[in-house]
């Protein structure tokens, strides 16, 4: 089984956590001000890479805490977990040898 | 007038005891009064006073004292658990406690039910639904945790080397306890 390492509880298994999409979604400070494309690209558009994501995960059957998680989406590996709210990671540091 | 008459009952009523000889047995907990108690650290030392069982600051953590227990289940959330009939008591000595310290204080007696696992295969017993390593070496003594039991939420607490509290929502138990009932059948 897949072992996500919580920045809280540590390594638990992957039953225990929900995907909750892209990090570092930042919404719009004034949405009034926003045109519509500016909107929906906050709205829908993702930037899917086929490599290193930087994602949210919840350990919902845990602690509960939202978190993120740098993530091959093509090996599935988990290089990295940080707590929500901390800058995001410089992802030069997992291109060598990511795979 | 309609006089309502309210009995609580049991959420192991009707259910089949669990037990293999020599290896495992599940006995229900007597009912309890439970609170989700959230806040900082500051709100949590202050319950601790009024609940007199200290919160534990530390994740995974169970602290008990007689009848009282407090289980850390994330940095700001923790599960207590009383006797009987101290909903009320322990409500107004903690609101007392706080004052307007922010938090959240919610009565979930009756929403969750407990009980316990023991025995020498008790590890291996609740393995059969849960992904957690249950061994002593990773899950000792004293540790508690949120965590799953096949498709339950559960709240597991290791109280001795061979014996496990299990906290579940009262509408999950039949479905946890016909998976043990299968799972005794292979111990």
């Amino acid at each position: 089984m897949l072992l996500i390492p919580c920045p809280y509880c540590g390594e638990r298994p992957e039953l225990e956590f929900r995907y909750a999409g892209e990090a570092h979604v930042a919404r719009p400070a004034d949405p009034m001000k926003t045109t519509d494309e500016e909107w929906a690209e906050y709205l829908y558009f993702r930037s899917n890479p086929k490599g290193i994501h930087i994602e949210r995960w919840r350990h919902i059957s845990g602690c509960a805490r939202f978190f993120n998680c740098v993530r091959d989406t093509v090996s599935d590996k988990i290089l990295k977990t940080y707590k929500a709210g901390e800058p995001r990671v410089d992802l030069k540091q997992f291109e060598k040898g990511a795979n | 007038m309609v006089e309502l008459k309210v009995t609580r009952r049991s959420a192991f009523e009707g259910l089949h005891a669990i037990g293999v000889s020599g290896k495992v047995s599940a006995t229900p907990s007597a009912l309890a009064t439970r609170f989700s108690f959230r806040g900082d650290h500051e709100a949590a030392q202050r319950a601790s006073k009024a609940f007199g069982v200290t919160l534990p600051l530390a994740l995974l953590k169970a602290e008990t004292n007689g009848t009282r227990t407090a289980i850390s289940l994330g940095p700001d959330e923790w599960l207590l658990i009383a006797e009987d009939g101290a909903a009320q008591l322990l409500a107004d000595e903690i609101e007392k406690a706080l004052g307007t310290h922010f938090h959240s204080l919610v009565d979930i007696s009756h929403r969750n039910t407990g009980f316990d696992v023991s025995g020498a295969e008790a590890a291996t017993f609740l393995a059969t639904g849960n992904p957690l390593d249950l061994h002593i070496s990773a899950f000792p003594v004293g540790m508690a945790t949120r965590t799953i039991f096949s498709k339950a939420e559960i709240v597991l607490w290791r109280k001795s080397a061979d014996t496990f509290h299990v906290e579940i929502w009262r509408s999950f138990l039949p479905f946890m306890w016909g998976l043990l009932e299968e799972a005794a059948h292979e111990l």
